[in-house]
């Protein structure tokens, strides 16, 4: 059989810069290639090679490049044209901003169809034809929506079934389920998955490894613009043979990465003075030679001097702008030991984000109350709680969001830094603190002069956690502190955060949409879903042996159990 | 800070005792705000209630200008009076001053001549000019539609000048994008009453082209691109700016790779995103050009509401400048409703979610 897409020794590069090299693939008709890699691999700007979509500073080289009969290296820009949506369709992830703000649903997914000739009479009943195939319901009022009007299920779908328009023979899928929950990522899968069954050829680009392993019948693996391994998909995640894959492989969070580390990062070594330094409390406190009592009281339900948090049937109520009221947290009751991690998992939207909210005291709750330390925490005026509030710290999913970009990150930390002294020795003593907090989350103390903007995303998410620590709080929430991250960067900052628990018994509310990280550091865990707790219980219990409806259909929806259970 | 007051602090917050003070206004949180943010809501939800809530607002604005520019006016040294009797120059016995002033009611307290005046605005009356001896409201009706006419083409012009910078030259590579940025800056720092002169002087004067004054269309071009250009360089500059942001959003990317020709992603889809900030700027530009037209007027000796301003300050004729002032603050409201409006026919998503921010 012929090849519908052929790359030999395919080059991309900006203005001279070359960040794709030497990459070759194949995509037989009917199967389905993945590509993974981390961002900044390639891996997009690879696949947008393949619709001559890398912008005119692009310079893209090969010995041979071809699509769908096309030479694509000498093609025109109307063949080029003529092949895109009509031959090759491409999906890009769900953004707001895939589908055009401004425009209905039903005008971007006609637009190929009028691009390439088909008469406006034709179009809307093929447009409605093409929703529902691609499984929106009600498709006549989704066509006359807008997106924003419509879930990012119902979003992605719909960028779907603008691809597939004119049934192209290839679709090219870049990162087709990021940003989605998981339910919702099982059901576009399943989409593509039928459009492979039907014949069509994908290429699914995706950071995944579980998703792609699902689908792909190949699985090219890419690093720093180069392919590094390439083969059979269940070859290449079950014997991997480059090192960057197995640490890929291994460093995704599960159930049986549980008390492990993921990534091949030293673990943090901290001195008995750092960890007084850094206000270390409750298991390692006291004991000078605190690496014992600190692996002895690792156990969940160790021995502490009551809940630090209790979150006490609360609930929250906002009025929408219709007027109508909306119980976003409902009920909410539990309780946060000592020097323990409580995970909290839930889909968008569930209250997840709001209940971390009240727990900080950042919202009121309409009913119910908080206790932090037993003492009163919710329902009192600001200047009540403000002197308590270094006992509790926030580590957000958006870092950069949560930083003033002017400053550097050395008057970032310091800015949460309590002054201990007055005086003239106050600012060198907070000079000294932020280093060691920067020296605490595995930075330098060269950091402290850098911008946020120029710092990686686990850098940043670093520095998010210094400042969160530099008040020496007994509680650290953490709002889905690694979604933005890739998977190694994630592995790294999780063993991070698994150290600094371990070495300062701080308590962690950890909150995240991602079911194999939430079980792989968490002793017990919260289900939520429309505001309420459906399920609690130890993480092997409640994932392991679920009993709520809900929490089955999360578990099933997992894209590979096999991958995340015993890979 | 904190950490110095925490150590005083578990005393000030362990007995109940000196804080109990606070507690009566402890749930101060969403409790007495509640009833007003609900009823605004409500009005918000309904397109009939944003209606109406658009025009109570206007109305308030209305009665501001019209308060602040009678008392503004009332400070004005110089005797109202004496400018009806023909000006500081004139010379009138005192008894006539003290007939005229009884006739326009200056002897009556202030607030009394406040309340007379409000009366008049909502009957329509904006009582007599002392010097043209006529109505207000009719000297005004003449001479707004002239003015109307200039602005109207000035704000076209402006738009063209705004699109069609944009759409040729706006995240093209190389040149071309600095050669439209650079020209818009120049465009943008013209000066009206240098520019009017040039254009009179090189149009009309030396190719005469154009008529230097003329009533009909013909006579409008160059006053109208005299208040177009500057204004359109101005908006072209915002137009651009999100026009370079939307062309790099993903959405752009899809709809390129349906096979849409790069020219028809750039006008279907990014130039109605560039527009957006250049349609809320309208309402003020249209501001700017009716003060512009003061200007303008002058120097293309043009009929119409700058020209009747600029009399009407100079002889101390208190009617005609309040009436005149209250007019371009009415045209100003209805403009910024406008743009409103074109907002939301531009960008659909307002129709959903206007005040819907939660």
């Amino acid at each position: 059989m012929n090849a519908l897409i052929t790359a030999q020794n395919l080059s991309v590069s900006f203005d001279d810069v070359e960040v794709v090299h030497d990459v070759s693939l194949t995509l037989r008709p009917g199967s389905c290639l993945g590509i993974v890699g981390e961002s900044g691999s390639g891996k997009s700007v690879t696949a947008r090679s393949l619709l001559g979509l890398n912008g005119e500073r692009a310079a893209v080289r090969a010995d041979r490049l071809e699509g769908a009969g096309t030479d694509l290296l000498r093609a025109s820009d109307a063949q080029l044209r003529a092949l895109r949506g009509r031959r090759i369709g491409y999906v890009l992830q769900d953004a707001l901003v895939s589908l055009d703000p401004l425009r209905r649903v039903g005008a971007e997914i006609a637009e190929p169809l009028r691009v390439h000739g088909v008469p406006r009479r034709a179009r809307e009943g093929r447009v409605q034809e093409l929703l529902a195939a691609a499984g929106v319901p009600e498709p006549e009022l989704r066509a006359r929506q807008l997106p924003s009007e419509l879930s990012g299920g119902l979003r992605q779908r719909a960028l779907i079934a603008a691809a597939l328009a004119l049934d192209p023979e290839v679709l090219i899928a870049d990162e087709p389920t990021t940003a989605l929950d998981v339910t919702v990522q099982a059901q576009i899968l399943s989409l593509l998955e039928a459009n492979l069954a039907a014949g069509r050829a994908i290429i699914l680009i995706s950071h995944d490894l579980a998703v792609v392993e699902r689908l792909a019948d190949e699985v090219l693996v890419m690093k720093d613009g180069r392919v590094v391994e390439q083969g059979p998909t269940s070859q290449v995640l079950s014997r991997p043979a480059d090192p960057y894959t197995r640490r890929l492989l291994a460093a995704v969070p599960s159930a049986r990465s549980r008390g492990s580390r993921l990534s091949d990062a030293p673990p943090l070594e901290l001195s008995a003075r750092d960890r007084e330094a850094l206000g270390a409390r409750r298991r390692g406190a006291g004991s000078s030679d605190g690496t014992d009592a600190a692996g002895a009281a690792g156990a969940p339900g160790s021995p502490a001097d009551g809940p630090v948090l209790q979150v006490e049937v609360i609930s929250k109520r906002f009025r929408g702008p219709d007027g109508r009221e909306r119980t976003v947290v409902d009920d909410v009751s539990f309780a946060l030991a000592a020097g323990e991690t409580l995970g909290i998992v839930g889909e968008s939207g569930s209250g997840k984000s709001t209940t971390a909210r009240i727990a900080l005291a950042l919202a009121e709750p309409s009913a119910g109350r908080v206790l932090l330390d037993g003492e009163a925490w919710s329902g009192l005026r600001e200047r009540r709680r403000r002197d308590r509030r270094r006992r509790i710290s926030v580590v957000p999913q958006d870092p950069l969001g949560s930083f003033d970009p002017r400053w550097d990150v050395g008057r970032t930390i310091a800015d949460a830094v309590p002054a201990e002294t007055g005086g003239p020795a106050r600012s060198e003593a907070r000079a000294r603190r932020v280093r060691e907090l920067l020296e605490a989350v595995g930075l330098t103390a060269a950091h402290a002069r850098r911008h946020p903007l120029s710092l990686s995303g686990g850098q940043r998410q670093r520095v998010a956690i210094a400042r969160a620590l530099a008040t020496s709080p007994e509680i650290l929430v953490l709002d889905e502190p690694v979604s933005a991250l890739d998977v190694s960067i994630q592995a790294q900052v999780l063993d991070l955060l698994g150290d600094l628990q371990e070495a300062l018994g701080t308590a962690h509310l950890f909150i995240s949409h991602d079911l194999g990280v939430v079980h792989h550091v968490s002793d017990r865990v919260l289900v939520m879903q429309a505001g309420r707790v459906v399920e609690q219980g130890t993480a092997d219990d409640v994932f392991f042996r679920p009993q709520h409806d809900y929490t089955r259909e999360l578990v099933a929806a997992l894209p590979h159990p096999t991958l995340q259970e015993t890979a | 800070m904190t950490a110095e007051t925490t150590s005083s602090a578990p005393a000030t917050v362990g007995p109940v005792g000196p804080v109990s003070p606070e507690e009566p206004a402890q749930p101060a949180g969403p409790g007495p705000a509640a009833p007003p943010a609900a009823l605004l809501a409500r009005l918000r939800a309904s397109l009939p209630g944003r209606i109406a809530l658009r025009v109570l607002s206007a109305l308030v604005l209305l009665w501001a200008v019209a308060t602040i520019v009678f008392f503004l006016q009332h400070l004005v040294p110089g005797d109202p009076a004496l400018a009806i009797l023909g000006g500081a120059s004139a010379n009138p016995p005192p008894e006539t001053v003290a007939a005229v002033r009884a006739q326009y009611g200056f002897d009556q307290p202030l607030l009394v001549q406040y309340a007379d005046f409000l009366g008049g605005l909502v009957r329509g009356d904006l009582g007599s000019s002392y010097t043209m001896k006529e109505p207000v409201a009719r000297i005004i009706a003449e001479q707004i539609v002239p003015t109307l006419q200039l602005t109207g083409a000035s704000l076209a012009i402006a738009w063209a000048i705004a699109i069609g910078s944009t759409l040729l030259t706006a995240a093209r590579p190389g040149l071309a994008a600095r050669i439209g940025s650079g020209l818009e800056v120049v465009l943008a720092a013209l000066p009206h009453f240098w520019l009017g002169v040039v254009l009179l002087v090189v149009f009309a004067v030396t190719l005469q082209w154009l008529p230097v004054v003329d009533d009909g269309p013909a006579g409008l071009v160059l006053p109208a691109l005299t208040l177009g250009v500057p204004l359109g360089g101005f908006l072209a500059q915002v137009t651009r700016d999100e026009f370079d942001a939307a062309s790099r959003q993903p959405f752009v990317l899809s709809a390129l790779s349906r096979g849409t020709r790069p020219g028809d992603v750039r006008w279907r889809h990014v130039l109605r995103h560039a527009a957006l900030p250049g349609i809320a700027l309208s309402g003020w530009g249209l501001g700017s050009l009716i003060s512009g037209a003061v200007v303008v007027e002058v120097i293309f000796s043009r009929q119409g509401i700058g020209q009747v301003l600029v009399t009407a300050v100079t002889s101390q004729d208190l009617p005609l400048v309040i009436g005149v002032t209250f007019v371009v603050a009415l045209v100003y409201v209805i403009a910024n409703i406008l743009t409103d409006l074109a907002a939301v026919a531009v960008d659909p998503r307002l129709r959903t979610s206007i005040g819907g921010a939660s």
